[in-house]
């Protein structure tokens, strides 16, 4: 991958006050081309298949938020707005890499092979759900494809993400890559600065990825921080950090595949700053119109919008009919409603599952209590979603 | 052999006989560890092996937790059990929920080693026994030895199960406390308290640090003329039923003795697991011998630290019910 027009902050060059404020790009707004030489590297299938992932993340989020309305399902947390900078650093990861997400990655999961199925299980809590309705939805986890199960917890992930990478090079297993995301609210924790030492004196193989999508809930981004950037963090502890505009998901793709690379060398590790915007709400927990100008949003949803950018960049390369995104849809949609059928039809986890997995084995504290519940007479299940 | 030998001892036999585990946290390597427990192990194994950390214990085990995620069997130390609460988070939301959230798909088999407890004139700060908290996160096993035997079969055993382990160590008789230790390999069972000294009127329940408090009250006792029963815990969790319910059918008479500040302490939870079961076989209340619901103090420590007079005087008082 050539290093094209990326240039960090940190890097040494001198230039780095004057890209504190800068964001890399590769395709505008309108879908014309920034740098025809760095966008060689993308060809059409692949362009393609990161439209593909962005559209079934759309699809697969609108229908669960329409799920979680009609009452047949829990919590949701969508991405909406927020495509490219999960599908740009999921295609930009192979599949012996480690990914330790946060709330709104469940589709880099997806796009590496988590099956539909399984994430649905998880968000219906169901007998199927491979971590057997032990969490809040959208907390999938898949140990086929290195995709690690999240904490509701903000930031507790990064260290995670920072270890598996230092055991990666304890190890000498050259060639892998972790990567770990977090929101931007993310990087005022603690274990986010912590989680960057860590990184740095290191210099673990790991990709660091901050979604800054400029809320957490209603906290904007000059409430969280004072720092003229996210990616400047990065820079006090010794990191190549990269600012590129998570929109545009070839810059997503190509800002994070430099870094990979550099990790897979063995060349340490970097923070990715991906500017992008949260146009959902947090959660279907929760209301935007309170605390933020919604006009700001819909410019978000409408010409800043990342499917919208891709959509116009392929079909004026000739890699998209016009109207072909519409039949994809259709087909991902088809495809989550049947799962959908199928993983809402699934029974709840046994009771006596409440005791797995705290441990190996089960303590005798843990069989005593189970066999009490189950001697006791027991209320019925509230409404299941 | 002391404690702190008997920790290092059990940690190179456990380098030497599995490549995965790997030491790391606040001057361990180089150094050896502000106790020593590590000293040797930084020039045996190397730097990728004994790792000397950033000054973050949240850092120590939250990368800890990634490195058992990913196939590795870490034992990051807490250089005292005073310092462990900015990893508090990492130990009880993530460390402890990690196979369960994941539906068993992710195991985290780390051993955290800390130093606990006072009587070192250590303050506020160097003194702390902070088990009760642990013991209360489903998905922690929490063990506590008082002497250098235990400590190096117990380490060994946490080393060698796949659940995370809290290993609290007693600094107090870290190298007051000497015993025969083999050399080689042994593992002690973790649940099993041990009965130290045999007794037929009241059994005394100590861990750690006050084990050897235990002891001692009870010699006074004997001399006396009162026939005490000891059980060193080990395990705090899980706890050893078994043996509590059945030293407590012999003697009908139980004290309970703890540095941890008494209330909610673990303490109050034997009490009310013991008498659920035995309670047709109680003499006498249960009683409690503990450290009080202050801070640690420094000046005031040996007023706070329980010590056999104050034990034996709750022998008496359970006696005389």
């Amino acid at each position: 991958m050539a290093r094209a027009s990326i240039d960090s902050v940190g890097d040494g060059d001198g230039d780095d006050e004057a890209l504190v404020g800068r964001v890399f790009q590769l395709v505008r707004e309108d879908g014309t081309a920034v740098d025809e030489a760095a966008l060689a590297d993308v060809p059409r299938d692949l362009a393609r298949r990161l439209f593909e992932g962005m559209v079934r993340i759309r699809v697969t989020d609108a229908r669960m938020m329409a799920l979680q309305r009609q009452g047949r399902s829990g919590f949701y947390g969508e991405a909406m707005g927020q495509e490219a900078a999960v599908v740009g650093s999921a295609a930009a990861s192979e599949p012996q890499d480690w990914i330790v997400p946060a709330l709104r990655e469940a589709g880099v999961g997806l796009f590496r092979g988590m099956t539909l199925d399984s994430y649905l299980a998880q968000i219906f809590g169901n007998a199927a759900d491979p971590s057997k309705g032990r969490q809040l939805p959208c907390h999938p986890c898949d140990r086929a494809h290195h995709y690690v199960v999240m904490s509701s917890c903000v930031s507790t992930q990064i260290p995670h993400a920072v270890g598996i990478a230092m055991a990666m090079k304890i190890a000498g297993d050259r060639g892998k890559v972790c990567f770990g995301f977090m929101g931007d609210g993310g990087t005022s924790e603690p274990d986010f600065h912590v989680a960057l030492e860590f990184a740095g004196t290191s210099q673990a193989p790991c990709v660091l990825i901050c979604q800054n999508n400029q809320w957490a809930i209603s906290t904007p981004g000059h409430v969280q921080t004072a720092a003229a950037s996210i990616a400047l963090k990065g820079v006090g502890y010794g990191i190549e950090a990269i600012r590129a505009d998570g929109n545009d998901v070839l810059a997503v793709y190509h800002a994070v595949k430099y870094a990979a690379d550099k990790a897979r060398r063995g060349d340490g590790p970097s923070f990715v700053e991906l500017v992008t915007y949260r146009v959902s709400a947090h959660s279907s927990s929760d209301d935007p119109s309170r605390y933020r100008d919604e006009s700001v949003t819909e410019i978000w949803r409408g010409t800043r919008d990342p499917i919208r950018r891709l959509e116009t960049y392929l079909i004026g390369r000739g890699w998209l009919a016009a109207g072909e995104r519409d039949a994809m849809a259709q087909a991902l949609e088809a495809e989550v409603r049947d799962a959908i059928a199928r993983q809402e039809a699934t029974p709840p986890p046994a009771l006596e599952t409440l005791i797995d997995d705290v441990y190996e084995q089960p303590t005798w504290l843990l069989r005593e209590q189970l066999a009490g519940l189950v001697a006791a007479p027991r209320a019925r299940a509230p409404h299941q979603h | 052999m002391n404690i702190i030998e008997a920790v290092r001892s059990a940690l190179q036999t456990q380098m030497r006989a599995d490549p995965r585990v790997v030491v790391l946290g606040e001057d361990v390597g180089k150094f050896g560890g502000v106790f020593r427990a590590t000293s040797g192990l930084y020039d045996e194994f190397g730097a990728d092996r004994v790792i000397d950390t950033p000054l973050a214990e949240a850092g120590i085990i939250g990368t800890a937790i990634g490195m058992a995620l990913y196939g590795l069997r870490p034992v990051p130390e807490i250089q005292f059990g005073d310092f462990i609460y900015p990893a508090f988070d990492q130990i009880v939301n993530e460390l402890a929920k990690f196979r369960y959230r994941s539906g068993g798909q992710y195991p985290c088999p780390v051993v955290i080693r800390t130093p606990v407890g006072g009587g070192i004139r250590g303050g506020h700060y160097h003194s702390q026994s902070p088990e009760a908290l642990f013991i209360h996160t489903p998905g922690l096993k929490v063990v506590a030895p008082s002497n250098p035997y235990d400590a190096k079969g117990l380490l060994l055993a946490s080393m060698r199960q796949n659940d995370p382990v809290l290993f609290m160590e007693p600094k107090r008789i870290y190298r007051a406390s000497k015993a025969d230790v083999p050399d080689g390999e042994y593992t002690i069972e973790l649940g099993k308290a041990r009965i130290t000294r045999e007794g037929a009127q009241v059994t005394v329940v100590a861990w750690s640090g006050m084990v050897t408090i235990a002891e001692d009250a009870a010699r006074l006792a004997g001399e006396a003329g009162i026939s005490v029963e000891v059980i060193d815990l080990r395990t705090l969790l899980p706890f050893d039923i078994d043996a509590l319910i059945a030293s407590t059918v012999k003697t009908g008479r139980v004290v309970i003795v703890h540095e941890a500040p008494r209330t909610c302490g673990f303490g109050a939870e034997l009490i009310a697991s013991i008498q659920e079961r035995a309670m047709a076989h109680l003499e006498a209340p249960i009683l409690r011998v503990t450290g009080f619901d202050t801070p640690f103090p420094y000046s005031l420590e040996h007023e706070y630290l329980p010590n056999p007079v104050r034990v034996l005087a709750a022998i008496r008082q359970t006696l005389e019910w």
